[in-house]
């Protein structure tokens, strides 16, 4: 608007708001309509000062960083300080591709490593019951601590931090926990997180690591968060996942709600168990997705951040501000990446990058171009890695702290996702809890209609992809390139696991799967600590997960009609 | 004019979604299973992670017209042991179509194993239920002779 500065000076405030309402309807005309955000909030076309100048009020809805409530920032410095920690994700092939890989994007700038296992160690099956041509697509086939040790071989793990993407039971932690004993690494040396352990966003999301029973699952997580407690103080046993939630289809505010009302859950089961809230919280991390939808990322993530601090202080009774902090690892979300035109997925990565940054997050994956398509390649993968060196590097998005607060727009939608995501909290605990409300299924179906809402957005065209209903490139020949693991390789792997299984000790492979069976059908004993055991003692992962699927039931889907 | 073969035209057609191998990811499954629903076609559903054996009866005791299997991570690869299964079984006459991600250079090993319809990203519903409804009269087609043959 070119209204002169001094004429809105010298006009009380209302009449300036009246006078620029007035002529933006005129203007706009028949070209204004309601847009809704993804989580289906209004979004106005102007906000203006509210209450936001108000200190008191200030100081209680957004402090200052690292101050409660948290919504600026976790730590006084945030990115000025120390920038986010780079850690992709990586999974493919054998051990030996894996620990290539992990070593070039190390030499490239990423600080911390990430292992993803096949798909058949994610349903817990071993390599020798599985076709050959599905071994290694889509992760790293590792299903004993030998494969661990050729994984991480000399990636130093006492140095850098590492991300194990495997829950219940924890097996690929377990491998890496006798990789360290074997180098002598004292298991205090050792950071990183159980990433992805929140069991319940599996089952609702129904699309990864589905092995035990739903209250099997439950079990093996609160023993893996006590066992870490005692003798691997450094890690993070606990992600909690709201990524996998609003991959299958929650909006942004009911992700932040289930992955709440989820993190209550497993907080509350700790409790249940005999543990201190301010001994397990300041290890719970939160593992999130981050979309395209740029300003309402930036508010749910701060608004997130707010609502954590009140639920950790004042619902769940934690004391120490450590435990008050939302720590969080976000993900570029591979929903927005398209088919077509695949290299345009390399600006839709660097927005929403930047909502992730300036969301505040603590570690960041960025998604390769030719995710939609393939495990990425080299290439790809490197150009990933550089989108979080530019912004880092030349952007000069981490010289101010939390650069959108005080922004009318971004405050007020911070407090309206907030209102969103609390409601959804509250109708959780109507339900009885996260644990109830998925067994029932209650958050499927939620989830279910929020996806196909936004499907028929996309058929409609309400929702514009560019290269999918929109700008189409008639020519366009979709080509999806795409590798796939050399089979003489796996083969070889394949063949070498048969080998170490006939000649491993099989006194002492069955003296440890008593044992697991033991612990599992026990109250007292830590069927994690088994695990460990087990794993010493050559027990592939496909037999420790069929032992426990034996004892504590397997994992049936829940279909949602 | 004697009307010994039942009507199936006048019933509505059945269609199996369903996921092999060992990924999860249901999104997509589950929106075309939506899809042929409501463009009036009999649904039967199923959970990822089925194996081969398992679809082949299921297909066998829902007489299903066709099956829709939904691949995004390499999955696809099994399809044409899916497809020797069903042959084996005697129900070489139900379609299989395949949606999700399928590179370029494994398609023509699919379309050779007698695959109906390969469906990418950025599919129409349109497009999908048009197939589906195409695949479904040629396996009602089939299964009439066939039918016809044992007489």
């Amino acid at each position: 608007m070119s209204t002169p500065l001094e004429e809105v000076n010298v006009q009380p405030i209302d009449a300036a708001e009246t006078k620029w309402k007035d002529d933006y309807t005129k203007q706009i005309g028949e070209n204004d309509r309601v847009i809704k955000n993804m989580s289906g909030i209004e979004v106005e076309p102007l906000y203006v000062p509210d209450n936001i100048m108000d200190t008191e009020l200030y100081l209680e809805k957004s402090g200052y960083p690292g101050q409660f409530p948290y919504t600026r920032g976790i730590y006084s410095t945030m990115h000025r300080g120390r920038t986010w920690t780079q850690r992709q994700l990586v999974g493919l092939g054998t051990p030996s591709d894996y620990n290539k890989r992990v070593k070039t994007m190390l030499d490239m700038g990423a600080n911390a490593i990430s292992l993803l296992p096949c798909n058949s160690g994610f349903r817990g099956v071993d390599c020798d019951t599985v076709p050959l041509p599905l071994l290694g697509t889509c992760g790293t086939v590792v299903n004993t601590v030998d494969h661990m040790e050729t994984c991480l071989d000399q990636v130093p793990i006492d140095q850098i931090s590492a991300a194990m993407n495997d829950p219940a039971p924890f097996t690929l932690f377990a491998f890496m926990l006798n990789v360290a004993k074997r180098r002598g690494i004292g298991w205090d040396k050792l950071t990183g997180t159980s990433n992805q352990s929140d069991y319940i966003s599996h089952f609702v999301a129904n699309h990864m690591f589905y092995r035990l029973s739903l209250s099997g699952s439950q079990r093996l997580l609160i023993d893996h968060i006590e066992f870490c407690r005692e003798h691997v103080p450094n890690w993070n046993p606990m992600s909690v996942v709201g990524q996998h939630m609003q991959q299958t289809g929650a909006t942004l505010a009911e992700t932040i709600g289930f992955t709440f009302s989820s993190a209550i859950q497993h907080a509350e089961d700790c409790i249940a168990r005999g543990m201190d809230p301010d001994e397990i919280l300041p290890r719970f991390t939160f593992f999130f997705d981050v979309t395209i939808n740029f300003f309402e990322e930036v508010a749910k993530f701060r608004a997130a951040r707010r609502m954590w601090a009140h639920i950790a202080r004042d619902r769940l009774g934690a004391k120490d501000p450590k435990s008050w902090r939302l720590k969080f690892h976000a993900q570029t979300s591979g929903v927005d990446l398209t088919a077509q035109q695949p290299l345009n997925n390399i600006a839709r990565t660097a927005v929403q990058a930047m909502a992730g940054i300036f969301g505040g997050l603590q570690s960041m994956h960025t998604d390769a171009y030719d995710e939609p398509f393939t495990t990425p390649t080299e290439k790809t993968a490197k150009i990933a890695v550089a989108t979080q060196n530019i912004l880092r590097e030349e952007a000069h998005l981490c010289d101010v702290i939390d650069p959108l607060g005080g922004s009318y727009y971004v405050e007020r939608m911070t407090d309206q996702m907030e209102e969103e995501a609390l409601s959804v909290i509250e109708k959780i605990d109507a339900a009885g809890g996260m644990f109830k409300a998925v067994e029932t299924g209650l958050v499927q179906t939620m989830c279910g209609e929020s996806s196909m809402a936004n499907q028929e957005l996309i058929e409609s065209g309400e929702k514009k992809i560019i290269g999918v209903n929109c700008y189409e490139d008639e020519e366009e020949k979709i080509e999806i390139a795409t590798t796939r693991p050399d089979p003489v390789a796996m083969q070889k792997h394949v063949d070498e696991f048969k080998a170490f299984k006939k000649d491993r000790s099989q006194k002492a492979v069955n003296k440890a799967l008593d044992n697991l069976t033991r612990a599992a059908n026990s109250d007292n004993e830590n069927v994690f600590a088994r695990v460990v055991e087990a794993t010493d003692a050559g027990v592939t992962q496909g037999e420790i997960i069929a032992c426990l699927r034996e004892e504590l039931g397997f994992g049936h889907p829940l279909i949602i009609a | 004019m004697s009307q010994i073969t039942p009507n199936v035209a006048e019933t509505p057609v059945r269609a199996l979604i369903t996921k092999i191998g060992f990924d999860g990811h249901d999104r997509g499954s589950r929106i075309v299973a939506a899809y042929l629903r409501d463009a009036g076609m009999e649904v039967i559903y199923t959970p990822p992670w089925q194996e081969i054996d398992s679809v082949v009866q299921l297909a066998l005791q829902e007489d299903v017209d066709l099956i829709g299997i939904s691949s995004l991570a390499t999955d696809h690869l099994i399809v044409p042991d899916l497809m020797n299964a069903l042959r084996e079984a005697g129900l070489g006459e139900i379609e299989v179509f395949i949606g999700g991600i399928i590179p370029e250079q494994e398609r023509p090993m699919l379309i050779e194993a007698g695959l109906g319809g390969i469906f990418g990203p950025g599919s129409t519903r349109e497009d999908i239920v048009e197939c589906a409804q195409r695949l479904a009269t040629s396996a009602r087609r089939k299964k009439e002779q066939a039918f016809e043959r044992r007489l």
